[in-house]
């Protein structure tokens, strides 16, 4: 009978997010068109969160780069989407936000702590206004059309990405690559020391969730329909992310995901009825999570 | 057999020299102690050897391989350890996965987890530990902090230990427990090069004491001949 007990305490959890899945993956049939759009746009936020929190959480090197990955994807998925079949322009926007983030990584990683934060700020910034530039003087053209996509096709692109972010922060959780992650976030003078290669790790990690914003982007500029450097490379794309995994805390695997698709829905929300104050809910939240809840969302359910 | 090689190893920090044209050698089997007054440069001298800092001049060799300018991650893959002045520990992991970490990363040959979790357990044992695995490594005493953070380092499978003021801020009775433990690493045959202030337990454990002040050596032998060593004195007691 305690096998019983031990196997269902250890399979419950797995197969409740399995049915959470199915359920998930069968919403386009029964679900209104609205419902699909709403659910699809908080997918968005749960990938850029939860893959922000792959390389940001346990380094606790808080990245402001996320716009640039994220809008890497988007303008791919313009300058691409009429030569490539859907799947190829996203599997190059996540690779095209790989190697740049393998790039920046390999430069800027040797920066700490509020010098980090801001570099990286400052490269999504540079990008956004270099594409404006760029656009402008050579292209001609400040503004693109993306090739429309069925909304349904997207809302299963990002089902997917959604789960394969999923599945990659927590097999990276439970691997020595994890451990290792974590150890450089508390010391990294004794990790370095005791063999890890922080260079490359911190360079692979943050090229690794770059990606997913990449794959991301180039999916959701298919719904815009319309893109310019200031829609995909707009700072808010950096500041959601890090603003979502600080409430939903950074400790456990849900947190991310929790704190992401409670305020993406919560957005939702305001947006139509408080469409000029609502960023400021958003940034009263972050205080007073910071003050009185440090560890987001995972640290009230410890608690208790 | 010289394990480790200095030359002429010098660092400036700006205008000001830390470390001045040093040389010294490390043989293997020995407990090597360096001591000398606050500033003198001697953990400045352990970031040169485990390449925390490079060096603005010299070099530094192992097992007669070059070792200057290498990255502290290479060098303790070729089996240099060390541990630090303010412990450096993973403070909200366990302490197994300290001793584990360093178990996985710290060898030059691949080693699975299971073999390294073996390690782990074992050096724990060796360290006194065993009883505080599954401990966050920031809730344990400061004296099995120190404890923890050499097993950590033994976890890498080092030819050289260096230790830097292992026994600051312990008590006599830990400082006794400590010293025994450096005995014990010893005869496993890992050679120590250690920094102390203390002075009871570096004049009864170590072979040969090297002697820093302002960045230069100024003297170097046995116990004896360091502790009645003119320079040594006066360096010390300031006449």
């Amino acid at each position: 009978m305690d096998g019983v007990r031990v196997l269902s305490k250890r399979f419950f959890p797995l197969g409740l997010l399995c049915l959470f899945l199915l359920l998930l993956a069968t919403m386009p049939l029964y679900a209104q068109p609205y419902l699909v759009i709403l659910l699809t746009t908080v997918f968005m936020y749960v990938v850029l969160t939860l893959s922000w929190a792959i390389f940001s959480g346990p380094t606790r090197y808080i990245s402001l780069a996320s716009a640039a990955f994220f809008g890497v994807g988007v303008y791919l998925s313009a300058i691409l989407g009429q030569a490539l079949p859907l799947p190829l322009v996203i599997a190059f926007g996540g690779l095209v936000s790989f190697i740049l983030a393998l790039f920046i990584g390999l430069l800027t990683l040797r920066l700490r702590g509020m010098y980090f934060i801001i570099f990286t700020f400052g490269v999504s910034e540079l990008i956004r206004h270099f594409m404006l530039w760029w656009e402008t003087n050579f292209t001609g053209t400040v503004g693109r059309f993306v090739v429309a996509v069925d909304q349904t096709a997207v809302y299963y692109v990002m089902l997917v990405i959604f789960v394969m972010t999923l599945l990659t922060a927590h097999l990276m959780r439970r691997s020595k690559f994890g451990l290792a992650l974590r150890s450089i976030g508390e010391q990294e003078e004794a990790a370095l020391h005791i063999g890890i290669n922080v260079t490359h790790l911190k360079a692979i990690t943050f090229a690794i969730s770059a990606f997913f914003m990449g794959a991301a982007g180039a999916i959701m500029a298919t719904r815009w329909t319309y893109i310019d450097p200031s829609i995909a490379f707009n700072p808010l794309s950096s500041f959601m992310p890090v603003l979502m995994a600080i409430f939903g805390g950074t400790g456990r695997l849900y947190g991310p995901i929790l704190g992401a698709a409670i305020l993406a829905f919560l957005e939702e929300v305001l947006i139509t009825k408080f469409t000029y104050y609502y960023m400021l809910l958003f940034g009263i939240i972050l205080i007073v999570v910071i003050l009185f809840l440090p560890n987001g969302l995972v640290g009230l359910f410890k608690r208790r | 057999m010289r394990l480790l090689e200095g030359r002429g190893v010098t660092k400036y920090f700006g205008g000001l020299s830390a470390v001045f044209d040093v040389d010294f050698d490390i043989n293997e089997g020995e407990i090597v102690g360096l001591i000398g007054p606050n500033g003198a440069g001697k953990t400045t001298l352990f970031n040169l050897i485990s390449g925390a800092h490079p060096l603005t001049s010299g070099t530094t060799r192992f097992k007669g391989e070059n070792i200057t300018g290498l990255r502290p991650n290479q060098i303790c893959k070729r089996g240099i350890a060390r541990t630090f002045q303010l412990v450096k520990l993973f403070g909200n992991m366990t302490v197994l996965e300290n001793v584990y970490l360093g178990s996985l990363f710290g060898v030059s040959r691949k080693i699975n987890g299971s073999d390294a979790m073996r390690l782990s357990l074992e050096l724990l044992e060796f360290v006194g530990l065993s009883a505080v695995g599954a401990i966050p490594a920031k809730e344990l005493t400061l004296a099995n902090q120190k404890r923890l953070e050499v097993a950590r380092g033994l976890a890498t499978r080092p030819e050289l230990l260096l230790l830097d003021e292992m026994m600051a801020g312990l008590n006599p009775a830990e400082v006794a427990q400590a010293m025994e433990l450096v005995t014990r690493i010893r005869d496993k045959g890992i050679t120590i090069f250690m920094i102390e202030h203390v002075m009871k337990a570096i004049m009864s454990v170590c072979n040969r004491i090297m002697v820093l002040d302002h960045g230069v050596k100024i003297a170097e032998g046995t116990p004896n001949e360091v502790a009645t060593n003119r320079k040594v004195v006066e360096v010390y007691l300031g006449e």
